[in-house]
């Protein structure tokens, strides 16, 4: 009997969602939108993607408030894991990305998602990696610092935020780049672990995020020698050179790029009606208020410029991290 | 004593409602098993947006201080602590509840967490510059011995077997290796994808704590005609300080080593509580009464956990180092109002920064008033029959862990600690210093990693990790706390 029910029924369900599918779009979206971020309620990830929703549940932006879910653990794998397999792709369970982050896990294996299980919308921040070091660090230009790591294969400590995340991908770069070995040295907590250990002195100097590296040189506690970028930052560090000014063949492939995505198998409808309206609400005038407060550079781009920084990483990374195996 | 000119701030109309308001929520939010300190404050952030700085800060301090100190509410009525801060306050609190002397043990609770916070703001006002450098002092070196000296706890946190609490420690060590390893990359003991990330703290410790006794009160049964009826002994304020003044000892403990350990980025929060536990119960003349219901412990873990509130913010507030995870939401909250924490913090927004430090001030004041009302209420919980109390915890346990991070995986971690937990304590393991092991594994793992990698970088391990006035200093005390726990086990088999 049992089994009778199950065969009448599952027909009838799968029926039932292809005359709903469409309609289901039309409508949409007719709840609040959930974006899981997975990384912790206040890192930078989590504070940042609360600002640029805010205005979200405005009738002239996507007309429902969108609420984050964080889903921390293992340097993001957790979050993108759950968001590849389990996240439903019905447009109401939106994720946010890290780049290089993901892109340098999946090459790297172990995980459950590639930028193939991904449907990008927009992008809203970029936060280019930097090169710091203790205000009484003896090195004063990128160049000293990275001269005494040619000299000393292995024993230039640098900390960092993680593996496989921008500030890793960063040494990596150098490491090609001086054709000799630095001493990364991944911390637990984040970025700003590794920004104490810079602070304290436990290591001789550090790759962190640019915003919060302005923020710690502000406070007088570093000094920031170079940042890993094809520009330089004209609103927070125009006096800083880039690596690649400063002779060192290093590209803007560690920058950390936050944005919106979802799930593999949303439908086409929901997915371009959002890839417009979502970096049109990025360009609100509050949000940039709000971030440019926090210190976190905005970098608001559409779906297809996006589509296209994907491929880009994805190319670079797997040839990158090759070595690496 | 510039602060004392912005005492008015706190008193504006609109700025004292956020912090009565902050005071009561952050109570109610620290009660809830599972929302921990963290995450209340960063349930609260959004609600900042519309606020002006100052009285976003005051709401986001209010209930920083209040969450720490309501956690004990549930750790003391339902033997699940809120947050690690408040294991060591289950361990005498829910024996006390047990024998209907719960409003005892909440206000006692209440008022060592006042009397520790107050201390501890007051060290976060006059002493900050000097602190701050203390807090830079741990380098990865120091803070694997720190770990290591919590780690030599273990043996004497459990009263009944030294050996089986260390058994229990390394089960708890070994637990704390499951999951992805963001160090050197490997993945450990991942058999589900639960796992992934590894336990996490709040569910294990929903688990280990509240599973065992909801067991227990099913497994008695429904024929509870010989359950005895719990009479809840009333309870007077005169009489609480009373109790409190008599174990001055205890208070001043909790107090200096909350204090002294919340200041250390990284480590502080979680093992306040039990090392000043562990201290109290080292000093005490009668420390075989221990975990059977001793207001003492109660006082040492919570003006303990009180007491770091304080000194936790000084790296963040005079470094913009977050020393903690709750400090981390709070420097997202400072940045979103465009404040940058740091050495000129107290001169370029000075009404903002000595509004906030005085809104805790009054804020623990508050708490105490608040938290004493609510004590006798509260603590009728105790008189709820068994079946229906387990049946309400197991779904206070369930909802709990599963909005750490609205995970099912975390519910059937929560789930199977918890009757694992069960088992061994039927054999004479405890839960302590089980979670103990869980807490300081990865702090030691992964420092060691840290320092040896920097080691090799330098001027080698023995160098890095043998030398140096503070990691002397720490293996001394090292050597002393494992020493004290041979000859008191030994001592006491002497005497029996």
């Amino acid at each position: 009997m049992k089994k009778l029910l199950k065969s009448l029924l599952v027909p009838a369900a799968i029926a039932a969602a292809t005359v709903t599918g469409p309609v289901l779009a039309e409508g949409y979206p007719e709840r609040p939108i959930s974006v899981m971020v997975s990384y912790g309620a206040g890192g930078a990830t989590d504070f940042q993607a609360r600002i640029v929703t805010m205005v979200a549940g405005n009738e002239d932006q996507i007309g429902q408030p969108i609420v984050i879910i964080n889903k921390p653990g293992a340097g993001g794998r957790v979050g993108w894991n759950w968001f590849a397999t389990e996240a439903e792709n019905d447009g109401y369970t939106l994720g946010a990305y890290n780049v290089p982050h993901f892109i340098a896990q999946s090459i790297n294996g172990g995980v459950k998602y590639s930028t193939e299980e991904f449907e990008p919308i927009a992008n809203w921040g970029s936060d280019p990696a930097v090169v710091v070091v203790g205000k009484d660090s003896p090195y004063n230009t990128i160049n000293e610092l990275l001269d005494f790591a040619k000299e000393n294969p292995g024993k230039l400590t640098l900390s960092g935020a993680g593996l496989l995340v921008g500030h890793h991908i960063a040494a990596l770069q150098i490491e090609k780049a001086i054709e000799s070995k630095l001493a990364y040295i991944p911390t637990k907590g984040g970025g700003a672990a590794a920004m104490k250990a810079v602070i304290a002195g436990d290591v001789i100097g550090g790759i962190n995020n640019l915003s919060d590296a302005f923020r710690a040189s502000e406070a007088g506690s570093v000094k920031i020698l170079a940042v890993a970028d094809i520009q330089r930052n004209e609103e927070f560090l125009p006096d800083v050179p880039t690596l690649m000014e400063a002779g060192y063949d290093v590209d803007n492939s560690s920058v950390n790029f936050r944005g919106i995505m979802a799930p593999k198998g949303t439908p086409p409808e929901v997915i371009d009606m959002l890839a417009e309206k979502v970096p049109a609400m990025f360009e609100n005038a509050r949000i940039a208020k709000q971030m440019k407060a926090g210190g976190s550079p905005m970098k608001i781009m559409n779906r297809d410029e996006v589509l296209q920084m994907w491929s880009e990483r994805q190319a670079y990374l797997t040839e990158l991290l090759a070595d690496l195996k | 004593m510039e602060f004392l000119q912005y005492f008015g701030g706190v008193f504006e109309p609109m700025a004292f409602l956020l912090l009565v308001g902050g005071t009561i929520g952050g109570l109610i939010l620290g009660a809830t098993p599972g929302l921990s300190p963290t995450m209340a404050v960063a349930l609260l952030i959004p609600f900042t947006f519309q606020l002006t700085p100052v009285h976003g800060l005051i709401l986001l301090g209010a209930a920083y201080t209040s969450t720490v100190a309501g956690g004990a509410v549930s750790a003391i009525l339902l033997k699940i602590p809120g947050a690690p801060a408040n294991i060591a306050t289950a361990l005498d609190g829910f024996e006390m509840a047990k024998k209907g002397e719960g409003a005892k043990a909440l206000h006692v609770s209440f008022l060592a967490s006042g009397i520790g916070g107050v201390i501890g703001v007051l060290l976060l006002i006059f002493l900050t510059p000097v602190l701050a450098e203390w807090a830079l002092a741990f380098g990865p070196s120091h803070l694997f011995w720190m770990a290591i000296l919590g780690v030599t706890v273990i043996g004497s946190l459990d009263s009944k077997s030294f050996v089986k609490g260390l058994l229990s420690g390394c089960i708890g060590l070994w637990l704390s290796m499951i999951g992805y390893d963001d160090i050197q990359g490997a993945e450990r003991f991942i058999f589900h994808d639960a796992l992934t990330g590894g336990i996490h703290i709040i569910a294990a410790l929903i688990g280990i704590f509240a599973i065992p006794q909801v067991i227990e009160m099913f497994s008695k049964g429904r024929q509870s005609a010989d359950v005895q009826v719990v009479t809840i002994q009333k309870q007077s304020f005169a009489d609480s300080l009373k109790i409190l003044f008599a174990r001055k000892k205890a208070l001043c403990i909790g107090t200096v080593t909350g204090s002294i350990i919340g200041l250390i980025p990284g480590v502080g929060g979680q093992i306040a509580g039990l090392l000043a536990y562990d201290q109290a119960k080292k000093f005490s003349a009668d420390r075989d009464t221990f975990g059977t219901g001793n207001p003492t412990g109660v006082i040492a873990a919570e003006s303990a956990n009180n007491a770091m509130v304080g000194p936790s913010l000084v790296p963040l507030l005079t470094l913009s180092i977050p020393g903690s995870p709750t400090a981390a939401v709070l420097l997202g909250g400072l940045l979103i109002h465009g404040i940058f924490p740091g050495p000129d913090l107290f001169t370029n927004h000075p009404q903002v920064a000595w509004t906030f430090i005085n809104s805790m001030l009054i804020g623990q004041i508050l708490m105490v008033i608040f938290g004493l009302y609510i004590a006798g209420y509260a603590a009728r919980v105790a008189r709820i029959p068994p079946a229906i109390m387990a049946a309400a915890v197991l779904v206070l346990a369930v909802f709990g862990s599963y909005s750490v991070q609205q995970s099912m995986g975390d519910v059937y971690v929560m789930v199977s600690l918890g009757i694992g937990m069960y088992f061994l304590e039927k054999s004479g393991f405890s839960a302590a210093p089980l979670v103990l092991g869980l807490i300081l594994g990865p702090i030691a793992e992964a420092n060691f990693i840290q320092g040896s990698m920097i080691a090799n970088a330098t001027d080698g391990a023995t160098q890095y990790f043998l030398t140096g006035t503070l990691n002397l200093f720490l293996i001394v005390l090292v050597i002393l706390s494992i020493g004290y726990s041979f000859w008191s086990s030994r001592s006491s088999k002497v005497a029996s």
